[in-house]
This record gives C-alpha cells, structure tokens and sequence, in this order.
C-alpha cells in the first residue's frame, strides 16, 4: 500500500504544536479561486496550499471538494496518495535524505539510520522543538554524487556525518 | 570583460556552486577584475563539479572541482588569462572523459546559458522547429520514422509509430505530455537537460505538436527536482516572449502553449497512464491498455506521452537529417544514449554515446572503478526494476535488444556500480520495499506480492525454512511477472531474480549472519 516503506508524517505531533501559519479560510478560498481556471487544477492547487499553510488542512478539503465539484471522499483519496502531500504541518525545515539504489552504493542506509538514531527520530517525524523534519525519498537525481539530500529544497551532496550534523544544528538555530 | 562560466545545475551546486560563484563575483570586485560570471548547465563530469570555465583567447578553459576556498588562489595564480593550476583540466572538450563522447542531445548542455534564447540559437537552436514547419506533420513523422529514434523513457518504443498514431485519430483537440517524473535511481539526464538546455526539449514538443496536430503541451516534472521545475517555468516563458510559444510559433501560423506542472511524490506516475491520471487532478492509478494514450489519453484525447530525452533528440535529428543519427547506433538501437554512471564510481556523470557500448567500457574506462577503491561487484542498470549484473557479465553492449536477451533492460539508461561490500540478498529484499511503498495498489500481485516477497527473503535469511520459502519465492515473482497490471508489479522480480541468480551465495543465512555480527 501507498503509506508502507514511507511513515505516515501524522503521528509526528498535533498541529497545534507547531509554529505553522494558522488556517485562514479566506485565503485558502483565494488560493482555490486562482486555480480554477486551469486544465486539471487539483494537484497545482493542493501545492498551493500546501506551500501556505506548510501541509494541506484539514478545514481546506470540503472547500476544495465544493469548488472542483468532487466529492470530499475524492479529495481526500488524492490527498492520501501523494507522499508529498502532509495532513499535519512539517517543522520548520525539512530534510529529505535519499534512500536509493545509487545512494546506497555509497552507505546512505547507515548514515541515515545513525543520524536518525542521533536525533531520536524515525523516518517521517520531527524533533520536539520543531526545527527540522527527516523525511525519506527515493532519488533527487544527484547519483553521481552521493549520499544526497534536499534541504529546504536545496541540494547537498556527498553527505557525511558531520555534514548531517550541521543541517541539523542550522535547522536549530533558524 | 572576461566571461566566467559556473553550473547552476543541481549537482553542481550540491557540490557547492553557489558559494563558488559568490566567490568569483567577489574576489573580481576585490581585484577591480571586469569579469561577468555566467551561470549554466553541467556538462556532466559530475566528479569534477563544481567545473568552473573561464573564456580566454584560447578558448575555454576549464577548472575543476573547485571550492570556494580554492577561488583567490585560482585569481592569483591567473585564471582569467588560463593559467596553470592543480585544478586546471584545459579545455573541457578535449579532455578525454568528453572527447569521446558522441554529444547530440547534449551538445549545448553546460556550454550555454539555459535561459538565453539568443544563446540557443547561435549554439543552432530552432532550426529543427524550421525544418518541421516547412515539412509538415507527414514529412516531419517519416524523417522520425528514418531515423530510428526508439522512447528514452524505459520502453524503447519508436517514437515516429507513436505521433503517426496520434496524428491519424480524429479529436477536437489532442495534447503532447513530455514525461519527466524521472523516477529511476540512478538516473538525472532529465534533470541535467531540463536545467542545462530547457530550450531543446520545449522545441522537441513544439514540433511534436506541429507533427500531429497538437496546441497544448504538459510537461510533469517530479516534485524532487524543483530547480528544474524553476528553470522550466522561466524557459517557456522566455520562449513565449521570443514568439517561439504562442498563437503563431515561430512566425507560422500555428498554435502551441506549455504548461509545466509538478509532481507530487509518486514512482509510479512516471508510467503514462498513472501519469495522465495524475494531471487530471486524480489518484495516481494505472489505466489498463488498451485504449493507449495516443488514442485516448489526457482528458480522453489522443495524447503523445514521451520522455524528455525522447523529445529533446528530435530538434538535432531534424536540423542535421535523420540520416546521420540513424548511422549511428548498432542494430535496432539507432542514434545515441546518454548513459548516468552513478553510485560507487570514481568518475560519474553523464556519458552520451552511440548505442554498442560495452558496460565494462562506461564502469571500467569512463568511471574509473569504484570510488572507495574496492573491486567492482555488481551493477544495477536501468534502474529500481532493472537487472544487477556481476562484474564478469560486464561485456554486454548498450542494446535494447541485447540487454533484454541478458534478462535485464536498459531502460532509462542509469547504471549504478557498487563494490564487493555490497549484500545483494539486502538490494533485492530493497527491490521489494521499494516495490511496496511505490505501487499504485490496483493489483493484488503487485500491491500484497511485494510485502510478501519482503517476508520471505526475510525468512530465508533467518534461516527459516528455506527449501520452502525459496519455493515461495520462486512462485511469487512467477505470479508478479505474470499478472501485474504494469511494469512496477512487473518488473520487480528482474532485479530479485538478477541476485538470487548471480549473487546466490548473498542468500545464505550463514553469511548474513556473519556480516550482521
Ligand atoms: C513503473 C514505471 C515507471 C516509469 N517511469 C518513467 C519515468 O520516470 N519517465 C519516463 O519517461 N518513463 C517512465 N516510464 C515509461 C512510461 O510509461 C512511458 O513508456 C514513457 O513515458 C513513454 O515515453 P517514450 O516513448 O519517450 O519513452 C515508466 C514506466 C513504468 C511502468
Ligand atoms: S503492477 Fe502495481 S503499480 Fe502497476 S497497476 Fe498493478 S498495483 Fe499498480
Ligand atoms: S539514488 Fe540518491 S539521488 Fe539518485
């Protein structure tokens, strides 16, 4: 199934522990209404929110449902399948560390598995204060310079352990 | 002025190109150097980024890899007029890792600025989009035809049978859908073209269009690649604004816009189907064929689905004749492949050649054996559903054909090299992992067959019965081969049978439980 081999980021914490922007219904209507225009405009809009509100919230759904004319059962169902999208806020920054084939090769799996043991985190949560969720992904298409990760969405490779360990303590401070 | 060359493509600056770059721009503003520093693609000698080029009289000379650290040294030992340098290598092009290689599709990738219309075409851009419109979607398809050209996207499909499909159905509106989901591990020549030269593969789905009668193009970029998703998105613009998308591309009369839309996480939409779906707004599940997506894809329409590398070939086949890239290549696979060398190798990168190509000449003479200086014990090729070959099997030649007759395939062209530390009883139990989170969960072979396999290969590495449970296995992966819906439940056995077959002493439980100790 789709939530095997990858962990469910919701049971990482409430949302109301997070300093996550609060939902606002106005502009979450106003993010639907700029995409309604489009050809197929449900996974643009659902990063659009995402991108606002850090995960796709819960008080969004029937609105998207009523909008697109679907059911919320449909939304929900699209929602659910696409790793991407999070049902609970992500912390403060996210670390995506690969977990592939060509990374492997070059010892991603213990490198991960000692920096999560670090951190006291399995694969999809979060640290109590909210600086820094580890999540896994298979390739971000930097396999000629492994081990690889996106960090905020920015690309670092060749990761070692200390590296790790700096992300996470920048994560900390910011 | 001198001009200053530095990749912003995403391993160049995973590598660090960025802080490069900001050094370069400061260090000439400490020296009052009048120099402008232009960011581009990666010409794909990934060991070797950040590759910093410099132009002097002589050309382009090329530094590499360079830290930011390295930049007031690389100043004061008279970089700027190509000086020498420990981390000088000369002029890119000569140096043999390029030198022999065949660059086609990638002929402008790391050279030009991406973004520059005015770059691409003095580098021969659009004259491919200019012959199509004067020949018409019917000449456009037989030169295709000629040329040979098969789907770069894991198939091996020809692509000029596909467009005389979508060309032929009758609709009120067809689409072109350029596949880059770019799933495979292994794998980033999507990623370096689209960030490197996004001109080439837009003008590929504009003659697309122009050939079947096409006026709305998608491309679907995985959401792990979001630099090339920025680039893509500022590259159709500026194409729009120079007239090259539009109402009237390139001075003609006909239609073609593009829209670029992100993924969201799923292996699976990389196949077509699950990819149409996906851009509909839906779950990604597999569509069971027929009808193809040429007769009945997006929204219904008859749709071209083709990978970036599928459609950023055809500008250069159609500007140079489909005659020169039919003459290379080896049987029935014509023209080009651009290979990722990947994983455990001291030389990694992009290498595009002609088809023929022995595994052994990419591992052996392009990546210079494995970067912890260990032996070569098996390579993984074509990615996560691909085949592990040991190291003695490495003379086969880069063939579709040849590669399905060694019970593998080539795929999307990533080869990933790993060294005798590898435990290939743990790759294939991966193989069903992998299998496991990414299946869209339409069929019970795939979706349950996965987890079991996992069990099982668990089982036998305990040492739990395991005359029975290789039975079991052997009957599993019989019944994913045989009654997946796709690919992904499909395939999943060729790299599980590639282990058990090749690397069966990895399965010994004796062997495993000396290497967990
Ligand atoms: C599980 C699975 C994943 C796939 N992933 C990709 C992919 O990431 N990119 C791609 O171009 N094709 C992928 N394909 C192949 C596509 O289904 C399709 O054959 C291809 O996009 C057609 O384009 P081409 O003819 O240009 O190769 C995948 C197929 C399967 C079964
Ligand atoms: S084989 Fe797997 S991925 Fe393919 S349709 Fe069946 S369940 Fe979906
Ligand atoms: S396998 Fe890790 S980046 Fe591709």
């Amino acid at each position: 199934m789709r939530t095997n081999g990858r962990t469910e980021p919701d049971r990482a914490g409430s949302a109301d522990e997070t300093s996550a922007p609060s939902f606002d219904a106005a502009a979450a209507q106003a993010i639907i209404a700029a995409h309604l225009g489009m050809e197929g405009p449900l996974l643009p809009l659902l990063h659009a929110l995402q991108d606002a509100f850090r995960c796709i919230p819960g008080p969004a759904i029937p609105m998207v449902a009523d909008a697109l004319n679907l059911s919320r059962a449909e939304v929900h169902g699209v929602v659910s399948f696409y790793h991407d999208f999070r049902r609970v806020p992500a912390a403060r920054h996210v670390l995506k560390l690969c977990r592939a084939e060509a990374c492997q090769s070059v010892g991603a799996s213990p490198l991960s598995a000692a920096f999560l043991r670090r951190l006291g985190l399995a694969w999809g949560e979060r640290t109590e204060d909210d600086a820094l969720s580890v999540e896994p992904v298979f390739c971000l298409g930097l396999c000629a310079c492994g081990p690889a990760a996106l960090y905020d969405g920015e690309p670092v490779g060749r990761l070692t352990a200390s590296v790790l360990d700096e992300l996470a303590e920048r994560a900390r401070r910011a | 002025m001198t001009r200053i060359f530095v990749p912003r493509d995403a391993a160049a600056l995973a590598l660090g190109a960025e802080g490069v770059a900001a050094a370069i721009a400061a260090e000439a503003a400490r020296l009052g150097e009048p120099t402008e520093v232009v960011r581009t693609g990666s010409r794909g000698m990934t060991w070797l980024e950040p590759l910093v080029e410099v132009e002097t009289e002589a050309g382009r000379i090329g530094y590499g890899p360079v830290r930011a650290a390295d930049v007031a040294g690389l100043f004061a030992a008279g970089f700027l007029q190509g000086a020498e340098h420990t981390l000088r290598i000369g002029p890119p092009e000569q140096h043999p890792w390029l030198a022999g290689q065949t660059r086609l599709t990638f002929a402008r990738c790391g050279i030009i600025d991406p973004l520059s219309v005015a770059d691409y075409r003095a580098h021969g851009g659009f004259k491919g989009l200019e012959r199509a419109l004067d020949l018409g979607g019917l000449a456009i398809i037989d030169a295709l035809k000629a040329s040979g050209l098969r789907g770069r996207g894991g198939a091996g499909f020809p692509t000029g049978i596909k467009w005389s499909t979508v060309r032929m159905a009758e609709a009120d509106r067809k689409y072109i859908v350029c596949n880059a989901d770019e799933g495979d591990s292994g794998t980033f020549a999507d990623r370096m073209l689209m960030e490197g030269d996004p001109f080439a593969l837009i003008e590929g789905m504009a003659i697309a269009g122009v050939a079947v009668g096409a006026s709305k193009g998608f491309i679907y970029v995985r959401s792990e690649y979001p630099h090339a998703f920025r680039t893509l998105g500022q590259a159709v613009e500026a194409a729009t604004d120079a007239g090259y998308l539009g109402p009237g591309i390139g001075g003609s009369d006909v239609a073609f816009t593009i829209e670029v839309r992100l993924g969201a996480g799923a292996y699976i939409c990389g196949e077509e189907t699950s990819l149409l779906e996906s851009l509909e707004g839906k779950r990604g599940t597999v569509r069971a064929k027929p009808p193809l997506p040429a007769v009945q894809g997006l929204f219904g329409r008859p749709t071209v689905v083709n990978n970036v590398l599928s459609l950023a070939a055809v500008p250069h086949l159609l500007a140079n004749g489909e005659a020169e890239y039919a003459a290379l290549g080896i049987d029935r696979s014509r023209g080009t492949l651009p290979v990722q060398l990947a994983g455990n190798v001291a030389r990694g990168g992009l290498i595009e050649v002609p088809f023929g190509l022995t595994l052994r000449t990419l591992v052996e003479d392009y990546g210079g054996g494995t970067r912890t200086g260990r032996p070569v014990r098996a390579v993984q090729v074509g990615g996560p559903l691909g085949a592990y070959f040991p190291a003695h099997m490495l003379d086969i030649p880069l063939d579709y054909e040849a590669f399905t007759a060694a019970r593998g395939l080539v795929g999307h062209g990533g080869v990933v090299v790993f060294d005798d530390t590898v435990d290939m009883a743990q790759q294939a139990r991966f193989a069903f992992e992998f299998c496991a989170a990414e299946s869209c969960g339409k069929c019970t072979p795939c979706r349950i067959g996965a987890v079991r396999g996992m069990e099982v290969v668990d089982r036998i590495l305990s040492g739990i019965e395991r005359d029975k449970n290789f039975a079991v296995l052997d009957d599993l992966l019989a019944v994913m081969t045989d009654a997946s819906l796709c690919a992904m439940g499909g395939l999943t056995p060729l790299p599980v049978m590639s282990a058990l077959q090749h690397f069966p002493e990895d399965f010994d439980a004796g062997r495993n439980r000396e290497a967990a100790a």
